[in-house]
């Protein structure tokens, strides 16, 4: 076995115990402190479950990471039909099936997190009961393993802005901006959600519920201009159609969203430090109650 | 000076259960239960849970353990061994006391945590490394040596769910056994796996153990604890019941474990209670001769006769009686009304003595506890008693001796004959 400090001829090794750390364990009450240091210790680990749900997701299915694809693409060419080209909803000016690909790559990817997330510690409960780290990794990494099929179906959506001729301009760069806002919309909720399915199963029935139900108030099949103008603001209360409108802005040059990103992002950081001060203060009773 | 690497003072652990009389209710009160819960349990938040509703899984348990040593934890199931180690691997939070741990810890709760069926060994081998909490650099680098141990070389890079169970326990161990924390926590990982890869193991442990590192370590496995640990401790119904050298605690727990004079001797007799309304009184074990005994030999019938009073007339009770392994395995269990339903009516105010007989070539060789609950089923126990009395089955056929190494394989001891149909292998001479 390799040590640090190695006496060959008794075989006895010495850990520094001087070095290292004390833990104390003891009740805790209340709330407790993020911990983010333990976490960022973690990092490796984070990396490898993220590794994992990537590897898995599509093996055994025939048609493998062309799921990514075909899920956003096919709800685009159904809004295009129904939406566009039926009930004639406006866009903007912009071509009915790229206006909504636009919307949909983020949504796809935000309905996909944050059902995984939610699900992800019920899931887990294998890990929670067996071995310590810091729960925190678990709804993370369902959030960021999502990333890889949003990067698929990217692909798809470059092909589509060459076919209708538009070029990206520098708003283009901002894209991860909105990319970062849509992770932390679906870790938010998601830490949320988890917390609360480890206690009250009810939580996974309502998800599917709870994703149709947001779809439709995102501006995904149609734009957020059909919302009064001194509303705007108040609309992006819901984060995801900041990302929405952020998206369209940096790729298809619609007017900056300015208004209803400053809410939505203000909302998702509030929505984001409670969620992990929650699953902070509930994650002592997760290897309990799970 | 030595240093404490685990100092553990009043280190309790309350766990909330349902009392067996409230699990039974009406499908109306089970809604509005249901319906009343979140709200309820809104308000109970951060209070501590009412006393009728909970169990001390573990209560004031302290003690130290040097750096360095080795410690071994028995008790009986339920004693709380587990909940100390998870305590101690911050799975679960104490209700009380504290713990102070100097050093990196590592625990090895079961063998292959984390472990997914559609990823390769070689995949695996770093899931469950990261999971265990190893670097990544460390397992790169330990990498050959877990490979060499687990001895599956020609399969890391199939999935482990085209794995034998026996593969996928020595690829999990070899990871685990590669660990190298300051202070280890190891639950029973060794009650898995061939008899060889056990030894292995054992002697994996052995190296572990004399490298200086601290190891806490649970086991039903007595001999293990003798031999690898110099300390034990022995835990009884969540508490701290014996400490010391760990020769002494082993052969205390097993005197005591295996029961008073009484219980040896196959007959627990059980003080009077009118205010249940059935008592059990006696339990006794006899063997093929008619004889009391505690001990029956494999191949021949015996009986068990049970004394009970009934103070109150009962309505659908059964008397039942179990027979569980010294591990805690229930082998099987026979009650009363099995084969006379009738039993089931009420019954009248009197004492009773009834008795059923065990074929032979049910039990396998070993040592059996019998517990006998006097119950109403699916509803609620009248009175109940564990491990009554202990039951030592042997066999003295120096056949089957001659095939075995120690005893027959299994749980059960059953003798079947085999039948060739197309002529005997061995002439007969």
């Amino acid at each position: 076995m390799n040590t640090t400090v190695d006496d060959q001829q008794t075989g006895t090794v010495i850990p520094p115990v001087h070095e290292a750390p004390t833990i104390l364990i003891r009740p805790s009450r209340g709330w407790v402190a993020l911990n983010l240091r333990d976490l960022w210790n973690y990092r490796e680990l984070l990396y490898f479950l993220t590794w994992r749900d990537i590897k898995v997701r599509y093996k055994q299915t025939v048609l493998g990471a062309a799921w990514a694809v075909l899920q956003p693409f096919f709800t685009m060419v159904v809004f295009s039909v129904f939406f566009g080209q039926l009930a004639k909803v406006p866009s903007d000016g912009i071509p009915y099936p790229i206006f909504s690909y636009c919307a949909l790559l983020p949504w796809s990817y935000f309905a996909g997190a944050l059902d995984r997330a939610s699900n992800s510690l019920v899931g887990s409960s294998h890990l929670i009961t067996k071995v310590y780290f810091p729960r925190l990794a678990i709804p993370i990494s369902a959030v960021m393993a999502g990333l890889v099929d949003f990067g698929i179906a990217f692909v798809v959506l470059l092909g589509m802005m060459i076919y209708y001729g538009f070029t990206p301009t520098t708003a283009a760069l901002t894209l991860p901006l909105f990319l970062s806002l849509a992770v932390a919309t679906a870790l938010a909720v998601g830490l949320w959600l988890s917390a609360l399915n480890v206690q009250y199963r009810d939580v996974r029935y309502t998800i599917p519920f709870l994703t149709q139900f947001w779809l439709f108030a995102t501006p995904v099949a149609y734009s957020s201009s059909l919302v009064p103008e001194r509303w705007r603001a108040w609309y992006g209360l819901n984060p995801m159609a900041g990302v929405v409108e952020g998206f369209r802005w940096a790729l298809l040059g619609k007017e900056p969203p300015a208004s209803l990103l400053a809410v939505s992002t203000v909302v998702v950081v509030l929505l984001l430090i409670g969620g992990l001060y929650y699953f902070r203060r509930m994650e002592k009773t997760f290897a309990d109650l799970i | 000076m030595t240093d404490i690497a685990v100092r553990i003072e009043n280190l309790s652990k309350q766990y909330r259960i349902g009392g067996p009389q409230a699990r039974y209710k009406t499908m109306r009160e089970t809604l509005m239960d249901m319906a009343a819960a979140p709200a309820r349990r809104l308000r109970r938040l951060g209070q501590p849970a009412p006393p009728e509703e909970t169990i001390w899984a573990l209560k004031d348990v302290s003690f130290e353990v040097e750096q360095g040593e080795v410690v071994g934890i028995i008790g009986r199931n339920g004693a709380g061994k587990t909940t100390l180690l998870r305590i101690l691997s911050r799975i679960t939070e104490p209700t009380g006391g504290y713990a102070e741990i100097k050093g990196r810890v590592g625990s090895l709760l079961e063998v292959g945590t984390g472990f997914h069926p559609e990823l390769t060994g070689r995949e695996n081998i770093y899931l469950n490394g990261a999971i265990l909490g190893m670097k990544r650099a460390e397992i790169d680098r330990k990498f050959d040596e877990i490979v060499a141990f687990s001895e599956i070389e020609k399969f890391l890079d199939t999935p482990v769910k085209r794995y034998s169970s026996g593969m996928y326990v020595r690829l999990a161990f070899s990871v685990a056994a590669h660990l190298e924390p300051e202070i280890l926590l190891v639950d029973e990982v060794l009650a898995v796996g061939d008899a060889a890869f056990q030894r292995k193991c054992l002697g994996k442990m052995g190296d572990v153990a004399h490298e200086g590192r601290t190891v806490l370590f649970v086991s039903h496995n007595q001999k293990a604890i003798s031999d690898l640990c110099e300390w034990a401790i022995r835990l009884d119904d969540g508490r701290l019941a014996d400490q010391g050298p760990s020769g002494d605690v082993v052969g205390r727990y097993l005197e005591e474990e295996l029961g008073t004079e009484a219980m040896f001797g196959g007959h627990t007799t059980v003080d009077p209670d009118p205010s249940r309304p059935m008592r059990l009184r006696s339990v006794m074990v006899v063997n093929n001769e008619g004889r009391q005994a505690g001990q029956v030999e494999m191949g021949q019938p015996f009986r068990v006769r049970l004394q009970y009073d009934v103070n109150r007339p009962t309505a659908s009770a059964h008397a039942i009686c179990y027979f569980l392994t010294t591990d805690g395995i229930n082998v099987f269990g026979s009650g009363d009304t099995d084969c006379t339903p009738q039993r089931l009516g009420t019954r009248k105010v009197g004492s009773y003595t009834a008795e059923f007989e065990v074929p032979p070539f049910i039990l396998n060789e070993g040592s059996y506890l019998i517990s006998v609950n006097l119950s109403i089923p699916f509803t609620r126990y009248l009175d109940r008693h564990d491990s009554l009395v202990r039951l030592t089955v042997v066999d003295r056929s120096s056949i089957r001796r001659t095939s075995y190494q120690h005893r027959r394989p299994g749980v059960v001891g059953l003798d079947l004959p085999w039948t060739y149909l197309d002529g005997e292998p061995v002439s007969e001479s």
